[in-house]
């Protein structure tokens, strides 16, 4: 991997580490969260900043970190893709599904109890366990701060789905919270 | 409102997603309905419990180290000597110490302030779609504070910049951090800035901190138990000359 000879600019290099690279650990982290394996996520990464590298040029701003996130969200999808071919495909629901009110499935709790905590693992493996499309959206939401435009842009869909998304991944977050909590009694 | 509709929108009120008149709405639905009631407390528990969780991974330093070395070198980053990798070791332990020690509720503390200047960023980049910059207009100071009275449980000192060359443009009530929260509007040229004030419980003054977030520079102060942001794309220098105007403004005023 390196860069070719004709992007060799150390100011344009300059300006892209100072502004890419703070946000190694939210890409990292994003990408963890969306391939669910230390390895991939790395390579994706890096595969990510390079190409965001490449079209250094083109950013216009103002935000560096959605941005990124949109170049990542491909290259993911694009080891999704990979994947589908290997035996250990992912499985993601269909987007049509998009719209089933799943969240009146949620069980009615008539007399209210407190949630309780769990440690930084046992929430990381729920949230693991969310299917695609929902744990992205709700990972952008919960984990990254991005603001609901902001997470439209980087899923390419519009503001509305990220609601119901959204809606959606809290509903089913909410319910293993509920079964791990049953569990753990 | 139904409570289909709710369920969904609740979530945009949980994140200040939602325009004061929504907002009302949701909030006048779920008052009257135990379920939505019960289903948005469950989710604001969740999201204070992650919050408090540490759910970000860090990226590996060996993963640092191969993007760096891909990008043309300018100012080469040598791979980290064996002391500089002890010491970053060494500042691992103290960080666990810390937590040991309950000292994390430092981290935390700044965790939540993070997470609010994402908000207060998020409520200056909808201001700026159409038609929702200012709920009053005008450039005049006893225009837009009476305004807020009775819509706030405090009143934001609204003050007239234009002679020190930011024009106030008007008053606008938003949402950050599932509350109302006033915000004076002024302009730099063409440069909109946002003025938030919240209440805050502690009196103490707080000298100003600069940061910049999704490319926008945020000024936070605290004075006489109210918290500043001051948000806008101008640049640091130019929001600092703007904050400071003002709290000399405000000094003035209290002393005159």
């Amino acid at each position: 991997m390196v860069v070719n000879a004709s992007q060799d600019n150390p100011e344009k290099a300059r300006r892209f580490r100072e502004a890419a690279l703070p946000y190694l650990d939210d890409a990292y982290t994003l990408a963890r969260y969306l391939l669910r394996d230390k390895a991939d996520a790395e390579d994706a990464v890096q595969e990510c900043y390079l190409r965001a590298y490449k079209h250094f040029d083109s950013y216009r701003g103002p935000a560096m970190k959605p941005w990124l996130f949109a170049i990542l969200r491909n290259v993911c999808r694009a080891e999704f893709a990979r994947r589908k071919t290997a035996p250990a495909a992912v499985e993601e629901v269909p987007e049509s599904t998009d719209q089933a009110p799943l969240w009146h499935e949620t069980p009615e709790t008539p007399e209210k109890q407190l949630l309780r905590r769990f440690d930084g693992d046992t929430v990381r493996k729920l949230i693991a366990a969310l299917a695609e499309p929902f744990r992205e959206t709700f990972v952008l939401r919960e984990i990254q701060n991005l603001s609901y435009r902001e997470i439209a842009d980087v899923a390419a869909v519009p503001v509305g789905t990220v609601m119901s998304r959204l809606a959606r991944a809290r509903a089913m977050l909410r319910s293993a919270w509920l079964a791990e909590q049953e569990q753990a009694k | 409102m139904t409570c289909e509709e709710a369920e969904v929108l609740l979530h945009a009120l949980i994140d200040g997603e939602l325009d004061a008149g929504h907002a009302r709405e949701v909030e006048a639905h779920i008052e009257g309905c135990a379920h939505c009631t019960a289903l948005m407390q469950d989710y604001r528990e969740i999201s204070q419990a992650m919050a408090e969780t540490e759910l970000r991974y860090k990226a590996p330093l060996e993963l640092r180290r191969r993007i760096e070395q891909a990008l043309p070198q300018g100012q080469v980053q040598t791979a980290p000597s064996r002391r500089s990798v002890l010491r970053g070791f060494a500042l691992g332990s103290a960080v666990s110490a810390m937590a040991a020690t309950g000292l994390f509720a430092i981290v935390l503390h700044n965790d939540d302030e993070q997470r609010i200047e994402g908000e207060i960023v998020s409520a200056h980049l909808r201001s700026l779609q159409a038609g929702h910059l200012t709920d009053v207009i005008s450039t005049d100071q006893h225009t837009v504070k009476p305004w807020f009275n009775g819509k706030l449980d405090v009143s934001p000192p609204v003050i007239d910049l234009t002679a020190q060359g930011f024009t106030l443009i008007g008053g606008r009530l938003d949402y950050v951090n599932t509350r109302e929260i006033g915000a004076v509007v002024y302009k730099r040229r063409q440069h909109v800035i946002n003025l938030f004030v919240a209440q805050t419980a502690d009196t103490e003054r707080r000298a100003a901190t600069m940061t910049t977030l999704q490319g926008f520079n945020i000024r936070r102060w605290s004075d006489h138990g109210l918290n500043y942001w001051a948000v806008s794309d101008i640049g640091a220098d130019e929001l600092s000359e703007f904050g400071e105007k003002f709290e000399t403004a405000m000094k003035a005023n209290k002393e005159g």
